[in-house]
């Protein structure tokens, strides 16, 4: 089975479009999305429109921490995500928001596990962010591959010779080798917010069959999502973020 | 940790035996990861040349990570082509019975050569050219090989080298599952580079190191470093220099010497930068560029080893390797027509690239005319006398570029077909961009151009660069 992850979408129509039209050109039979919908773009209700249509058609959908926080006003978010959420609360719908907080926190799909943040503690929102927090999702997830979001940065933690997990900086593009005698975490990138200086999408792809993933990079208009988040009349950074990829 | 293969256990596999369809027909190698077989295919699934299975060895007893290296070369061999690495054909789920099965490479064993050692220069620079082919050939698929040694490569019988055994190897977009593991994959200890000592391994300078390794013993006889037993003996590479091998053969070439001893600095980053380089040496020993390296006729004594521990114990390694980006640049000159007015656009046109390589090669060809028959009254119109008014030309052209002796190399070829030798050349050499001049609109005295350059392009393995002249007729 080919597996498409998508994760962090930010209410990012234009990136998120791209992606899931990426994943149906190479032929993608599931999506898995990792929670983050919402927060920081200005097309909160398109985006969860269109997940709400995906997960009725079999996809799988986790919570993030800005879905989470449409109903449970936190302290842990910047102005300009507060921003971002308010705006997402007056523009979904009660059917819209009573989706995003239905979404289970983890998916156990052996021998896969879902998680947005660490499957160490899903709820605290800690971030996968070094071998040692790696360490601690893959043994709480207890599976052979485990996916994440989050962390808007692609990367691939593996087990090392002697049972450590060690960390790799994939190349998008390269199908890599992930036998199952071995544990493996992934981060699959931001759809809808990169990170890294490049504004192209990041999403991720498992081929089951063939023991594979392939972190992918799919450019899109990103002008026109800064654009859109402008005429939203939202804080004038998350435009820029957008834009520069940062 | 090797056996012959007659110290086999027969009862491990024996003769006949069927193994998921593969028939073992004999027994070629034990290692200290696994046994190697002589296979027949199973029906109906030929691949149309001969097959080794390698089996690993697993179980009570045997080392654990065998079966990691088995996993690394599973992953690496796989995707790795060309004439120099053995065909690919599979693996078996590793987890069950773990065995790979690939081309059984006809030919004679590196170890028969360093076991005859030492050879004549042209034999080390022969030998020598052909390994660098095949490490530059895997460098470019963006793997190291790290366990370069006599027992790794074959040697086929027209002459072309093939590396074997990927099981410690790097691949630069693959996690590396041998990390932090320093010393079941620190490589052969004569030869393994004083990097991979530090852990480091993606660097594919390590592979010259161990080249280097090669080299010297395939001229004096013995490694430079003898076989030390241990980490800490293994270690002593990192500040000891070796004996040079002018010191224990006197009759070494200086230019042998300088390659082996370039090949062997401890810092990388004064290494060759590509194997490519390497081989370009080798097959033209009269233009190495001859520094204090090839004139060393004495082992460094007491006080120059101590002056060199001293800076190593001092010294702090890069955290990461990085590949050098080191072309082969060749540059087509007609020194047959000097008036040429492309040639200042050849020339504007090779400043640019080099501008933009950190190091590089540069190759000046010039291919004339076939020489003619007869012998004329005055010098230029003997065959050694043109060709050598050609070298001038081509050095004349060159020198505004202001290059050191050691990137730059004259080459005046002759041939009726321009077009092919250029393509050959650039393919011997492992060039990486052509720089010739385009063919122009019109031009019917320089015609030659339009043919060779159109040619060229189509033919050449490497990339293109035409040099036109800016609002030229």
């Amino acid at each position: 089975m080919r597996i498409a992850f998508l994760s962090d979408i930010h209410a990012n129509r234009e990136a998120l479009d791209a992606c899931l039209r990426d994943a149906r050109a190479r032929g993608a039979e599931r999506l898995v999305f990792l929670g983050d919908f919402v927060g920081y773009g200005a097309d909160a209700a398109a985006v969860v429109a269109r997940i709400v249509d995906e997960v009725s058609r079999g996809a799988v959908a986790i919570k993030g921490n800005h879905d989470a926080a449409l109903d449970k006003r936190s302290g842990y978010f910047n102005d300009a995500a507060q921003a971002a959420l308010d705006w997402a609360r007056r523009t979904l719908d009660s059917t819209q928001r009573a989706f995003l907080a239905g979404l289970p926190l983890t998916v156990d799909d052996a021998p896969r596990f879902y998680v947005h943040a660490s499957a160490a503690a899903p709820e605290r929102w800690d971030y996968v962010d070094s071998p040692a927090a790696a360490q601690r999702c893959v043994d709480a997830a207890g599976q052979t591959y485990t996916f994440v979001g989050h962390v808007h940065d692609q990367m691939l933690y593996y087990e090392g010779a002697r049972g450590r997990m060690l960390a790799f900086q994939p190349v998008p593009g390269t199908a890599i080798p992930i036998g199952a005698h071995r544990r493996w975490l992934a981060i699959v990138g931001s759809v809808g917010q990169p990170r890294d200086r490049r504004p192209a999408a990041g999403y991720a792809w498992l081929d089951d069959a063939r023991s594979e993933i392939t972190f992918i990079r799919v450019p899109y208009d990103h002008v026109a999502a800064a654009r859109r988040i402008r005429t939203a009349g939202l804080p004038e950074s998350l435009a820029y973020r957008v834009e520069l990829g940062i | 940790m090797s056996s012959s293969a007659s110290d086999i256990d027969a009862a491990r596999v024996p003769h006949g035996a069927d193994i998921d369809g593969y028939r073992i027909v004999g027994a070629l190698h034990a290692g200290g990861n696994g046994f190697v077989y002589r296979v027949t295919a199973p029906e109906g699934r030929d691949p149309g040349f001969p097959l080794v299975m390698k089996l690993a060895a697993v179980g009570p007893g045997q080392p654990p990570l065998a079966l990691v290296s088995f996993e690394t070369e599973a992953a690496i061999l796989r995707r790795l082509t060309g004439p120099y690495v053995p065909r690919w054909v599979e693996a078996s789920e590793l987890s069950t019975r773990p065995y790979l099965v690939m081309e059984y490479v006809e030919g004679v064993g590196l170890h028969t050569h360093t076991g005859r050692a030492p050879l004549p220069a042209d034999e080390v620079a022969r030998i020598g050219a052909a390994l660098a082919d095949a490490l530059h050939s895997v460098h470019l698929q963006e793997v190291v090989h790290l366990d370069v040694k006599p027992e790794n490569f074959i040697v086929r019988p027209g002459g072309e080298a093939v590396i074997l055994d990927f099981g410690y190897a790097h691949h630069a977009r693959y996690p590396d599952l041998l990390a932090e593991e320093r010393h079941f994959a620190a490589g052969s200890a004569p030869y393994v580079s004083p990097e991979q000592l530090d852990g480091r391994r993606g660097d594919p300078r390590s592979d010259l190191f161990a080249l280097g390794a090669l080299l010297y013993e395939l001229t004096v006889g013995e490694p430079p470093f003898g076989e030390p037993e241990t980490y800490a003996g293994m270690r002593d590479r990192l500040w000891r220099a070796p004996v040079p091998p002018r010191a224990l053969q006197p009759a070494v070439s200086p230019w042998l010497q300088e390659i082996v001893l370039h090949l062997l600095e401890v810092d990388a980053a004064k290494r060759y930068a590509t194997a490519a380089h390497v081989a370009f040496d080798l097959r033209h020993p009269e233009q190495v560029a001859l520094t204090e390296r090839a004139s060393r006729t004495r082992a460094l004594g007491f006080a120059g080893q101590l002056a060199r521990w001293w800076r190593a114990s001092r010294a702090r390694a890069p955290r990461h390797a990085t590949r050098v980006h080191a072309p082969v640049i060749m540059v087509a000159v007609d020194t047959e027509h000097p008036e040429d007015d492309r040639l200042p656009a050849l020339q504007s046109a090779t400043r640019q690239l080099i501008a933009a390589s950190a190091d590089y090669r540069l190759m000046c060809v010039s291919v004339i005319e076939a020489a003619p028959l007869g012998e004329g009254p005055s010098l230029s119109d003997t065959a050694s006398g043109r060709h050598l008014d050609h070298v001038i030309r081509l050095r004349h052209w060159a020198e505004p570029l202001g290059l050191p002796e050691s990137r730059l190399s004259l080459h005046v070829v002759e041939s009726g077909d321009a077009a092919e030798t250029l393509v050959e050349l650039a393919s011997a050499n492992h060039v990486d961009v052509l720089v010739l001049g385009a063919p122009r609109p019109g031009d019917k005295a320089l015609g030659w151009w339009r043919s060779t350059a159109s040619s060229v392009a189509a033919d050449v393995h490497c990339s293109v660069h035409l040099a036109r002249v800016p609002f030229g007729d």
